[in-house]
């Protein structure tokens, strides 16, 4: 079968191999991790015909440059608004390509977001950790980081012609400044003020942005006093406020459990765009209930569902 | 299955996808007893759209699908598992961990317990442990147990760097790194034995509430 071979000339920091990712191992101390932007990766596949959880690279505003080196091969980039350019040709994200063998394309950002996924038409060899190519920053197990002159191998490569041009950009990919949440669980461990604060001032995306989380500039949240609560489960998207009053929320591989409290959790359906805002931007918190985070969580899954369907029916 | 010194457990719903099921506000052997007795009685009678039950100190994080469930329904079917007496348990495997007892902070564990090194590993090596959680990274398994004796605070600031397979001690638990990473917990010796098995069909060698010992390498 046809292999497709790549010579990696660029990887920035965090550029890794990522799928739908682990879930279910968090009693072991293993979080989820996948993709930051779980709906442009299935999208990203599923522009190829792929299965929507298939392995990928994620990019980074680190940024990518790889080259084609054997074999001829189908693309597809979604996810952020970032520069794609192949032999110079300047293009964006959220479209299907093919290359053949010498071509050079670079993956750079672009005027929003901080992920995109590059999916290939083949299967991309990358090794398997606890089921899933998933890569776990922290230890680099699974698929691993993308690395200065290492290769990027696709068994069953493909082109597949008639799959090229653009892939629709759903809204709900962008990113909003407005972001839903749940407050708790350990929100009655704050004063009033403090819990108005975080709902009403805006917060701002500090660099301090991976795959662990983003700390964010704003108002300081203290507790109603020096507090250490036993160590117990965090799940992404928890709004962690560490002892100085400083807010962070955590995103795909963040640490399973930990002893500071949560303020507030942000809707799960939100949290793939919210990892898309970038250092600087601001966001204003806004508080649902749970049953109002968990219809937003099924509405969006539908949404997904529907636009997978749409790009399945392309032959 | 609530020991009298605790409260009824309180449910909080966490985003729109689980429940924590919270048993005391500080850790204790009771509280630990409640959350090891629901999370087995999950396991064996799982509510629909359960994607997994994460045990910690004082309370069950209890994840669930929100296309197939939802907090209400979750919490009805805990509220029923709490409510029946759980089913007799065997009892937890007890697993013997190989160590080495050449930890740099050896002698400074000693010396701030007012023992030799050899009184440190004896304390160490007969003392039961047993799996409290797993937290922080991959295969970190905190193991409850450390005798009084040998109890210290965290050191002031972590040390970088700390090598894979380092057995650290902290308050009252010894724990078995499993990655290169900084702790500020004291490094007392080092463990050949894995806790990544690499096994698929076994992938941790522990499983929370399990008892460890730790056998000396070499020494039979």
């Amino acid at each position: 079968m046809a292999e497709a071979q790549f010579l990696i000339r660029h990887a920035g920091p965090h550029v890794t191999i990522q799928d739908a990712g682990r879930p279910g191992l968090s009693r072991y101390g293993v979080p989820a991790s996948g993709a930051m932007d779980r709906p442009a990766l299935a999208l990203a596949n599923a522009a190829l015909g792929n299965p929507p959880g298939a392995a990928c690279v994620e990019v980074s505003p680190g940024g990518l440059q790889l080259e084609l080196t054997r074999g001829a091969i189908t693309l597809a980039v979604a996810g952020g608004g970032f520069v794609v350019e192949v032999n110079g040709q300047k293009g964006g994200s959220w479209s299907v390509l093919t290359l053949t063998a010498g071509d050079r394309m670079t993956i750079r950002p672009g005027p929003w977001g901080s992920w995109t996924y590059l999916a290939f038409a083949g299967a991309l060899q990358a090794a398997e950790w606890l089921g899933a190519c998933a890569t776990h920053s922290t230890s680099g197990l699974g698929g691993g980081r993308l690395v200065f002159g290492g290769t990027l191998t696709v068994q069953n490569a493909e082109t597949r012609p008639r799959r090229a041009g653009p892939i629709p950009c759903p809204v709900w990919c962008r990113p909003r400044h407005e972001v839903p949440l749940v407050l708790g669980p350990q929100d009655r461990f704050f004063p009033a003020h403090a819990v108005q604060a975080l709902l009403e001032q805006p917060f701002h995306l500090t660099a301090s942005h991976d795959r662990m989380g983003v700390r964010l500039d704003g108002p300081r949240l203290m507790p109603e006093s020096a507090l250490s609560i036993p160590s117990e489960a965090v799940l992404r998207g928890a709004v962690q406020v560490s002892g100085d009053g400083v807010v962070t929320v955590l995103l795909a591989d963040h640490q399973t459990t930990g002893g500071y409290p949560k303020i507030a959790t942000l809707a799960g359906a939100e949290t793939d765009r919210f990892a898309q805002l970038r250092p600087g931007d601001t966001v204003l918190f806004r508080a649902v209930s749970p049953r109002a985070a968990l219809l937003m969580a099924r509405q969006r899954a539908a949404q997904t569902d529907a636009c997978l369907a749409a790009l399945a029916r392309k032959p | 299955m609530t020991g009298p010194d605790l409260r009824p457990p309180a449910f909080r719903p966490v985003a729109d996808r689980a429940v924590l099921v919270e048993f005391a506000a500080q850790p204790s052997p009771q509280a630990e007893a409640a959350v090891r007795a629901l999370d087995h009685a999950l396991a064996e009678r799982p509510c629909p759209g359960l994607v997994e039950a994460i045990p910690a100190f004082v309370n069950l994080c209890v994840v669930f699908d929100p296309l197939m469930t939802d907090h209400d329904r979750v919490t009805g079917h805990l509220r029923g598992l709490l409510s029946h007496p759980a089913p007799q348990r065997s009892a937890p495997a007890l697993h013997q961990v190989d160590i080495t007892y050449d930890g740099p902070d050896l002698p400074a564990v000693a010396r701030a317990r007012g023992l030799t090194p050899d009184q440190v590993i004896a304390l160490h090596q007969a003392a039961e442990f047993h799996v409290v959680m797993y937290g922080f990274a991959p295969g970190y398994a905190y193991l409850a147990g450390l005798p009084e004796a040998l109890a210290l605070d965290r050191k002031p600031a972590p040390q970088r760097g700390v090598p894979a397979g380092s057995v650290i001690i902290a308050g009252r638990q010894c724990l078995i790194t499993t990655l290169t990473m900084p702790t500020g917990w004291w490094i007392i010796g080092r463990s050949a034995t894995p806790i990544l098995t690499g096994d698929p069909a076994r992938p941790f060698l522990f499983d929370p509430g399990d008892r460890v010992r730790f056998r000396q390498a070499g020494h039979g």
